[in-house]
């Protein structure tokens, strides 16, 4: 029975090993989407264009604009006497956020009345848009600051911040775990679902049913050749993480290879089932697309945090394998956290694993029986 | 356009050292043959010994890498959108919509082809006649009455050549029978009928024949002429002898 | 054009015979379309807070107070010392520490100064700089709180007047910028690879080389391949407004005829994608992989996930030539800011160039003689 088994296993692999295209392709692919996009997703706000409306411009309102001259996150690129001239620059998207200061400015903050500043951001991106708002804020309130400082009686609580996990705030430590997730489980899935409906369509699949081989053993056959696949591009994702982006690796290497492994595991059995379900290898392709796609980016946490989402979407999420291993991959590559946090997560993948390759070992019982 | 014309030249189709090569390997060699108009000109050969690539070239699918021919008496490389208007052709795979109804697929390469609806409709009832069938979905008929299908389909438009790759493949001996009387037929009308097929004895039915063995022609002449010269009782011999590696 | 008509009722009769796909190219993208605009928000809501207050003073129990009246916080535990905080943010229980150390209230009233720790899970960046700032700006107005209970003639109020105004999306309602992004990423997909995976279908069962022996144009043949699935894909586009209008109550500023046609121009360029990848692979499977690997790169790097501005400068050049960020930049920018024919000219302009050069190439591409 093992020798059946192995015999089978290595058919598989001389398979891949002789379509040098494909197996470049395989190979290559995640590495260049991980490092291609690894560069370019950021949600990092840089380069803020701000326009300055200033009425009547005096030594306070021109100190405040010092400020934004200095704030290396904003570039001014322009000053305006009204807010008519902010409307066709943002049209046109030329800029980005307007400070609308008092055109009493000085004279009200001499004289102790509450002087007005109007942010008015481009929110048709709310995301970049709060952030903006967020950080005009800070220059506006550090600001403040110093005039109070120079008041008599000043009462300073000064907050200091540590930002845990993420010291230099760059999102790509926020993509990374999760662009090797969405990477992972599209090139898995699409693998194993294309070789299986690629057998199931030529016929070859019934000779493999009405062999010795057990169903369960078809699958798992099917799966393990893949999974050297996976684990190399396990390693290379890692590896350009490491080395490109210097990705935090907290905690333990072994501990997230293991648990890549697993994912990869999770990501071909569902590959299997697809194609177990399917008839033909383009309904399966396009189905094994559209089940891993779009949930692996949008419901994982991957881009748009959970907490964020409809409860009904948070719970879809919790069937989305992605979710639990981005969870994973970030509490290990982030935080460093060990097995004693991770162990109810990683009990989820390998559960999913077996539910996958169970289901598809169904099917296949129904097809014989 | 459409009505079959007597080539100008007695000649349908003048191949003269036509060759293809696919990197290293020579699929077609130097081969020179002419067909005569109306003639029932059969291309035989092993599988792999180059005929469909050579039927490819000839049809305007693939390009010769040395090499003319004319077919109905245009130049291949020169005038081929002519050429497509004047031939008909049956690929060795079924190519027909199988997802189409049998009139849907009429419809379609009449109007391709320039018929008007009446003579649309005309051929298609004619059609459907003739090989007794319904208008059904093309892929609910069964592969003998698809082939004759097919081939009435590439005889539509009353092409002056008709090019058939293995029509009789995997057919049963009465439907590769009624397929031979069709070929006759349309032989008969004028139609010059260019025939791949691997099967030798069909050789017999052929005005004249050809063997190709490793991409080049080995025997070219009538099949009682072939016969005579070489001494073999069938040409299915005469193939066994001329494959056989000297 | 006959041959044109005829091949045109080819396509649509095998189109809409083809059960299976019509339910992928229709169903599938509008039930995407609704969860996962769902799905797509960064709104910021109620950070969990862990208290780690050491001094159990009046000032630190109303500074405590007064970041959870602001309803952005939420205390979810309490502790003597960081030792469960730091378990509670690594366990992700809670998003921030306020560690308010001993003395703080003596600090305060004797120096007239003192600190305090905020620790936040930072891998999400930008949200805990947003939320950052929030906190800051309470604390600065609990200073602010202080000083006026203990000298009368100090108002309560700060200095300066902030007022924020979000331009274009009042309530920062993030469907309104996802649900048009979604909205194209779905026709893109479903239509460059429906295109590529039709005609390259047609090459592995052979039904090409017979229309290739046809007196058939290219031009006619390319023609009836991206007709059916454009008219498809503007009648999916149309349905997706709708839902978008009423599901999601995306506004619709600007000229929705504008819109409408530069739809067109878009899906000329995403199916004549589809078409030119389908010269250049033999496969149905490998139709899907390149089509799909091009596809994911346009799609994001196009601007709908995370902003062109934020990425490197070479990156940004790419965006230039895709045309899925321009296309993007124009439906938002007409729904949401009602831009004008003139405001779009830049983005339509590169649209209809990378069009005519697109069809350019496939058409030239495509030879009913293979070489």
């Amino acid at each position: 029975m093992i020798s059946t088994l192995a015999a089978f296993m290595t058919k598989e692999v001389r398979h891949i090993l002789r379509d040098r295209q494909t197996l470049t392709i395989l190979l290559l692919m995640p590495l260049v989407q991980v490092v291609l996009f690894g560069y370019a997703l950021r949600s990092d706000v840089r380069d803020v264009r701000l326009v300055i409306v200033d009425p009547s411009p005096d030594y306070a309102s021109l100190a405040l604009r010092d400020r934004f001259e200095a704030a290396n996150r904003f570039r001014i690129v322009g000053v305006a006497p009204t807010m008519k001239a902010v409307e066709p620059l943002f049209k046109q998207g030329r800029a980005d956020l307007a400070v609308s200061i008092d055109p009493e400015f000085a004279p009200r903050l001499e004289s102790r009345e509450p002087a007005h500043i109007l942010i008015a951001v481009d929110a048709s991106d709310p995301n970049t848009g709060s952030t903006m708002q967020a950080y005009a804020r800070a220059v506006i309130m550090s600001y403040e600051q110093e005039i109070e400082a120079q008041k008599k009686q000043p009462l300073q609580i000064t907050p200091q911040v540590r930002m845990r996990f993420n010291p230099t705030l760059e999102s790509v430590n926020l993509f990374i775990p999760g662009l090797i997730a969405l990477v992972l489980t599209l090139v898995s899935a699409l693998m194993t679902a294309i070789s299986l409906s690629r057998e199931k369509e030529r016929g070859t699949l019934e000779i493999l049913l009405v062999s010795p081989l057990r169903p369960w053993q078809i699958i798992v056959g099917k799966v393990l050749p893949y999974l050297g696949l996976a684990f190399a591009n396990v390693l290379t994702a890692l590896l350009a993480a490491w080395l490109i982006f210097h990705v935090a690796f907290r905690g333990s290497v072994t501990l997230l290879l293991v648990e890549s492994i697993i994912y990869s595991m999770v990501s071909l059995g569902l590959g299997v089932l697809v194609a177990s379900l399917t008839n033909t290898q383009r309904v399966a392709m396009l189905v094994a697309l559209l089940v891993t796609m779009l949930p692996s980016t949008l419901l994982s946490g991957m881009v748009f945090p959970l907490a964020s989402m409809p409860r009904i979407l948070q719970l879809l999420s919790n069937i989305v394998p992605a979710h639990w291993f981005i969870v994973i991959a970030r509490g290990i590559m982030l935080k460093g956290v060990g097995l004693e946090h991770l162990w109810r997560e990683t009990l989820v993948l390998i559960g999913m694993t077996l539910v996958f390759m169970a289901a598809a070992v169904k099917s296949f019982k129904a097809r014989v029986a | 356009m459409t009505a079959p014309q007597s080539a100008p030249a007695q000649l349908a189709i003048v191949a003269h050292d036509l060759t293809r090569r696919f990197g290293n390997f020579t699929a077609v060699d130097h081969i020179t043959f002419d067909v005569k108009a109306g003639e029932v000109f059969g291309f035989l050969g092993a599988n792999g010994a180059g005929k469909t690539t050579a039927i490819k070239m000839l049809t305007g699918l693939l390009a010769p890498t040395e090499g003319d021919a004319k077919v109905a008496g245009l130049d291949l490389k020169t005038e081929t959108e002519q050429i497509r208007r004047r031939i008909g052709y049956m690929s060795q795979r079924f190519s027909l919509y199988e997802d189409l109804t049998v009139l849907e697929n009429i419809a379609l390469y009449g109007g391709i082809y320039g018929l008007t609806n009446k003579q649309i409709s005309e051929r298609s009832s004619a059609m459907l006649d003739t090989l007794g069938l319904r208008n059904e979905l093309v892929s609910q008929l069964p592969l003998g009455w698809k082939q004759k299908l097919a081939f009435s389909v590439a005889l539509l438009h009353e092409p002056a050549i008709v090019f058939l790759d293995e029509p009789t493949g995997g057919v049963d001996p009465i439907t590769r029978r009624q397929f031979w009387e069709m070929i006759y037929a349309a032989a008969t009308r004028g139609t010059t009928c260019f025939v791949t097929t691997h099967y030798m004895d069909e050789a017999e039915y052929c005005d004249r024949i050809s063997i190709m063995v490793d991409g080049r022609i080995a025997a070219l002449g009538s099949p009682v002429e072939l016969k005579q010269q070489w001494g073999a009782p069938s040409i299915d011999d005469l193939f066994v002898r001329l494959a056989r590696p000297s | 054009m006959r041959i044109l008509r005829v091949l045109l009722r080819k396509e649509y009769l095998q189109i809409f015979r083809d059960k299976l796909l019509l339910r992928q190219m229709i169903l599938a993208p509008f039930i995407q379309l609704i969860v996962l605009s769902s799905a797509a928000t960064f709104e910021v809501k109620t950070a969990r807070l862990y208290l780690v207050d050491r001094d159990q003073s009046t000032m630190s129990r109303g500074l405590a107070d007064k970041l959870t009246a602001s309803r952005r916080f939420k205390v979810v535990g309490a502790a003597a010392s960081m030792t469960p905080a730091n378990e509670a943010l690594l366990a992700r229980r809670a998003e921030m520490i306020l560690n308010i150390p001993p003395d703080f209230e003596r600090d305060l009233v004797r120096t007239r100064s003192a600190s305090v720790q905020m620790i936040f899970n930072a891998e999400d960046g930008a949200l805990a700089g947003v939320t950052s700032s929030y906190a800051q700006q309470i604390i600065a107005q609990y200073a602010q709180d202080l000083r006026a209970s203990q000298s009368p003639s100090i108002s309560a109020s700060p200095a300066i007047q902030l007022r924020t105004r979000g331009w274009y999306n009042q309530d920062l309602d993030y469907k309104h910028y996802m649900v048009p992004g979604i909205l194209v990423q779905l026709l893109t997909l479903v239509g460059t690879m429906m295109t590529a995976m039709n005609i390259v279908r047609e090459r592995e069962i052979g039904t090409l080389d017979q229309l290739n022996v046809t007196p058939v144009p290219r031009s006619a043949f390319i023609a009836a391949k991206l007709v059916p699935f454009l008219s498809i894909a503007l009648v999916e586009f149309i349905i997706g407004l709708i839902i978008a209008r009423w599901l999601f109550g995306v506004p619709m500023i600007g000229s929705l005829t504008l819109l409408f046609f530069c739809t067109i121009i878009y899906l000329v360029v995403a199916l004549g994608l589809g078409l030119w990848v389908s010269t250049i692979v033999h496969t149905q499977q490998q139709a899907m992989f390149v089509s799909f690997f091009l596809l994911l790169i346009y799609l994001l790097m196009s601007g709908l996930f995370t902003p062109v501005r934020s990425m490197p400068q070479w990156a940004q050049w790419m965006a230039e030539l895709n045309p899925v960020k321009h296309f993007i930049v124009i439906i938002r920018s007409i729904l949401l800011k009602g831009a004008t024919f003139t405001d779009i000219l830049r983005p339509l302009g590169i649209l209809v160039l990378s069009g005519t050069i697109v069809l350019t190439l496939a058409v030239r591409q495509y030879s009913k003689r293979a070489a």
